[in-house]
C-alpha cells in the first residue's frame, strides 16, 4: 500500500510520523514551511534529562526519513475535501491528494517582548530560553556576559498568564530552566544563579532528581515568587524586583543576565490549516481533539489526525510517543 | 538600553488625540501647589496653538482623593464624575481634556466601569437626575492635559526661545520624567507609550533638546500614594519612597525633573527639603536639590515666560541653578514679587537644601 499522506511540519513530530509510516509501507509527504527540518528542536543545544544534545536527536530523524518526500520552505495554499480525502495545494504549485492528513505544526515561543515589564528587546542583558540555548549551541550573543556573576530565570514568561492570554502551563519551561540553569554553573562555577517559579512542575522521568541535583551539587537559588518588573542600572546590568513568598519579604537583586523562559502558544500556521479544514480551535488556543482522553490524535473530522504540540504543550519524549502512535492510527484508517 | 525596543513599544500605545474642541477639567490640587501650570495650559492652547477649549468655572473636584482614600464609595464618586460630564455636555462639547492624573483615571476608570456593567450606569444617571436634576453623554474622547502638550510638543518647539542644553557645553541637559501612577498604569493603553514606558513627557523633554534619564526606580511611586501621606501615621512611608527615588536617579546627575501628576511634583519638591533635614543629604549640585516642574512649566520655560510669572518661587527647591545652566533670563529681585508686584514675603529659608 503505498499511499501517500500528507505530514504538515517538519519538526520532530512530522519526523518521527514520516519514519513509522515509511516502515508501515506508506508515502510520507513533509511540507515544511522553515528552511531545516527539526523545528524548535533543531536549534537547541541538548535536552534533559540525560542532556542529549538536539542535534544528534534530529540528524538521526532527518537520516530516516531519507525516503520520503519533503518541501521546505513549503506552506500551505489551500486544503479541499474530496469524497474519499483531500486534495492539498502547495505554495510551489504541487497539488496532491490524500485520504489522510497529519497536522505536526508544532509550536510558537510566546514573544517575550509582550510582557513589557520584563524588558525583553529593550535592556541589554535580558535574553530568552532560545537566545540561550542557541548561545550554548556556539551563537554569539553579546547580551550574555563573559563571565556572569548573578544569572537569573524567570520561569513562566507567557505562561499560566491570563494578561497574556495564555492560561495553559508550558510544560517544559520549568525542566528546561533548570537544564540551563545548571549549564550556566558547569559554565562558570563561581556564578550565583537565581530561579524566580511560582511552582516547579516536575513531573517526568528524572525530572525531580535533576531539580535536587541542582539544588545540593551546583547551589542553584529557587525563590518563589513572580518577578514584578525589571529595569538597567547605570552600569548596565539587571535590576530585578520580585517576592519570595516563602520568605513574606521583597527582594531587590542585580544581576549580569536575566533568561527569560517563554513558553508555548499554538502555531499560527496551525490554526490557520484548521481554519482552512473548518477544525475547531480550542479554548487555550490549540487545535482541538476529538477527546482529550482516548482519542487526542484525531480531530473531528474523518482523515485529519494531530500529532505533538499542535493540540498542547508537549515535551519531546511526548511528541515522539503521539507521532508514532498517530503514524499506527492512519495506517489502520487507511486500511479500513 | 536599546532605544529601538522602547520606540517599537511606543508604537504600539499611540493615541489619536483629537486636534481642536475640548472641554478643560481642572484640578482641585494643582492651582494651588503650582498656581501658573493651568494658566499657562490654557494660554499654550489658545494663544500658541490657537485651540478652542472651554474652562468652565462650575465645575468640582472630580472625588479622587476621596476615591482612593476610601472615604467615600464608588457610586458618589461617579455621580461627582456624572456631573462633570453633564457640564461638558451642557457646554456643547465632546471631547474631555483633564489637568490631573487622579481625575484622568477616574474618569476612565468610571468609563470603562459602565462598559462593563451598564446597569451601573443607569443608576449613576439616576443618582445625577435626582441629585441635581442633569443629564450627560459620555466623552467622545478624553485625554490627559500632557497628551495635548505631547501631542503639539513639535509646535512649541518651533516657537521655543531656550533649549534644554546647557548653554556652557552645549550638550543636552538630563531630565528625569516621572508619570503619575493613574495615567496608564490602570490602563496602558489610555496613555500615550502604555504603562512601563510611557513617552508623553519624554516625548517632550527630547522634542525640547533634553536627554531622558531612564534610572531603576523609574517606575516607583512618587511616595504620595494616598493613603501613604494622607494617614499621618504613613507619612514615613510615602517619604521613605521618595528617598528611594532620588537614591536610585541620583548617580545619574539629573538636572531637573519633569512631572505630570498633581501629587508627583509636589511630594517629590518638598520632600527633598524633608530628606535634607533628615539626612544631611542634598541631591542636587552644591547643596541645592532637583528642581522639578510640571510640563506647562517647562514648556513654559523653553517659551521664554518670565520664570517668576510660571509660579517657579513656590516651589521647595531653588530652579535658579536650573534657569542660569540654559541661560533663562530673569530677575532675582522679583522672586518674591506676585501679581501686579506684590510683595509675596520672603519665606524662612532651611538649614541644608540651600534654596537661594
Amino acid at each position: 500500500m503505498k499511499e501517500n499522506v500528507i505530514i504538515i511540519g517538519g519538526g520532530v513530530a512530522g519526523l518521527e510520523a514520516a519514519r513509522q509510516m515509511l516502515s508501515l509501507g506508506l508515502r510520507p509527504i513533509i511540507v515544511e514551511q522553515s528552511d531545516h527540518l527539526g523545528g524548535h528542536v533543531a536549534c537547541w543545544h541538548r535536552l534533559f534529562p540525560d542532556m542529549t544534545p538536539a542535534r544528534e536527536l534530529v540528524a538521526k530523524l532527518v537520516e530516516s526519513c531519507r525516503e520520503a518526500n519533503i518541501f521546505l520552505e513549503t506552506t500551505v495554499q489551500s486544503i479541499n475535501r474530496l469524497k474519499d480525502g483531500y486534495a492539498v495545494m502547495l505554495s510551489n504549485g504541487v497539488n496532491i491528494l490524500s485520504r489522510a492528513v497529519l497536522i505536526a505544526s508544532g509550536f510558537k515561543l510566546f514573544d517575550a517582548a509582550k510582557k513589557e515589564e520584563y524588558g525583553y528587546g529593550v535592556y541589554d542583558h535580558v535574553i530568552t530560553n532560545r537566545d540561550l540555548e542557541n548561545w550554548f549551541a556556539g551563537a554569539e550573543d553579546l547580551r550574555i556576559p563573559r563571565e556572569p556573576k548573578v544569572f537569573g530565570f524567570v520561569h513562566c514568561v507567557g505562561s499560566r498568564d491570563i494578561k497574556a492570554g495564555n492560561t495553559q502551563c508550558s510544560k517544559v519551561c520549568c525542566m528546561t530552566a533548570i537544564k540551563q540553569a545548571i549549564e550556566i554553573k558547569e559554565k562558570f562555577p563561581g556564578c550565583e544563579v537565581f530561579c524566580f517559579y511560582m511552582d516547579l512542575r516536575l513531573f517526568g522521568k528524572k525530572y525531580e532528581d535533576f531539580y535536587l541535583n541542582a539544588q545540593r551539587d551546583y547551589g542553584i537559588r529557587f525563590i518563589r515568587g513572580r518577578v514584578s518588573e525589571v529595569s538597567e542600572t547605570i552600569d548596565g546590568r539587571v535590576q530585578v524586583k520580585a517576592e519570595d513568598t516563602l520568605s513574606g519579604k521583597p527582594l531587590k537583586i542585580q544581576m549580569d543576565c536575566l533568561c527569560l523562559m517563554a513558553g508555548m502558544q499554538c502555531n499560527p500556521s496551525a490554526t490557520s490549516i484548521a481554519d482552512m479544514l473548518h477544525v475547531e480551535v480550542d479554548t487555550d488556543g490549540f487545535l482541538r481533539s476529538k477527546d482529550n482522553i482516548y482519542s487526542i490524535l484525531e480531530s473531528q473530522k474523518p482523515g485529519i489526525f494531530f500529532a505533538g504540540a499542535c493540540t498542547g504543550t508537549k515535551t519531546v519524549p511526548e511528541t515522539v510517543a503521539e507521532a508514532r502512535a498517530a503514524a499506527l492510527s492512519i495506517f489502520n484508517y487507511l486500511s479500513r | 538600553m536599546i532605544y529601538q525596543g522602547k520606540q517599537k513599544i511606543w508604537s504600539d500605545y499611540q493615541k489619536d488625540i483629537p486636534d481642536d474642541h475640548w472641554y478643560y477639567a481642572r484640578s482641585c490640587i494643582r492651582q494651588s501647589f503650582f498656581p501658573a501650570s493651568e494658566k499657562y495650559f490654557l494660554k499654550i492652547c489658545r494663544d500658541l496653538l490657537g485651540k478652542d477649549i472651554c474652562d468652565n468655572e462650575h465645575h468640582t473636584t472630580c472625588g479622587g482623593i476621596a476615591y482612593h482614600s476610601d472615604t467615600i464609595p464608588q457610586e458618589t464618586a461617579m455621580t461627582i464624575v456624572a456631573r462633570q460630564f453633564a457640564l461638558m455636555t451642557e457646554c456643547g462639547y465632546d471631547n474631555l481634556v483633564v489637568s490631573c492624573i487622579t481625575s484622568f483615571g477616574n474618569y476612565t476608570e468610571t468609563i470603562e466601569t459602565w462598559r462593563e456593567f451598564p446597569e451601573l450606569e443607569a443608576r449613576i444617571r439616576e443618582n445625577l437626575w435626582k441629585a441635581c436634576r442633569r443629564e450627560f453623554k459620555i466623552p467622545k474622547y478624553i485625554a490627559h492635559a500632557s497628551d495635548l502638550v505631547y501631542k503639539f510638543r513639535n509646535q512649541i518647539a518651533e516657537n521655543a526661545q531656550y533649549r534644554l542644553v546647557d548653554k556652557e557645553t552645549g550638550e543636552p541637559l538630563k531630565i528625569v520624567e516621572h508619570i503619575g501612577c493613574h495615567y496608564s498604569k490602570m490602563f496602558p493603553h489610555k496613555g500615550v507609550g502604555g504603562a512601563e514606558y510611557p513617552c508623553v513627557l519624554s516625548g517632550m523633554v527630547e522634542s525640547w533638546g533634553g536627554q531622558v534619564i531612564d534610572y531603576p526606580e523609574r517606575r516607583h511611586c512618587c511616595g504620595f500614594g494616598f493613603r501613604q501621606y494622607l494617614v499621618k501615621a504613613n507619612r514615613g512611608y510615602c517619604v521613605s519612597n521618595t528617598h528611594k527615588k532620588f537614591e536610585s536617579m541620583e548617580p545619574y546627575h539629573p538636572d531637573a525633573i519633569i512631572t505630570n501628576c498633581p501629587g508627583c511634583p509636589y511630594f517629590l519638591d518638598r520632600w527633598q527639603y524633608v530628606i535634607a533635614e533628615q539626612t544631611g543629604k542634598t541631591y542636587g549640585q552644591n547643596g541645592y536639590g532637583i528642581p522639578v516642574f510640571t510640563y506647562e512649566e517647562l514648556a513654559g520655560l523653553v517659551l521664554g515666560e518670565n520664570p517668576w510669572d510660571l509660579g517657579l518661587q513656590v516651589h521647595q527647591v531653588a530652579v535658579e541653578p536650573f534657569l542660569d545652566k540654559i541661560g533663562i533670563e530673569y530677575k532675582p529681585s522679583e522672586k518674591y514679587l506676585g501679581l501686579n508686584k506684590e510683595d509675596l514675603l520672603r519665606p524662612e529659608m532651611p538649614q541644608v537644601l540651600k534654596c537661594h
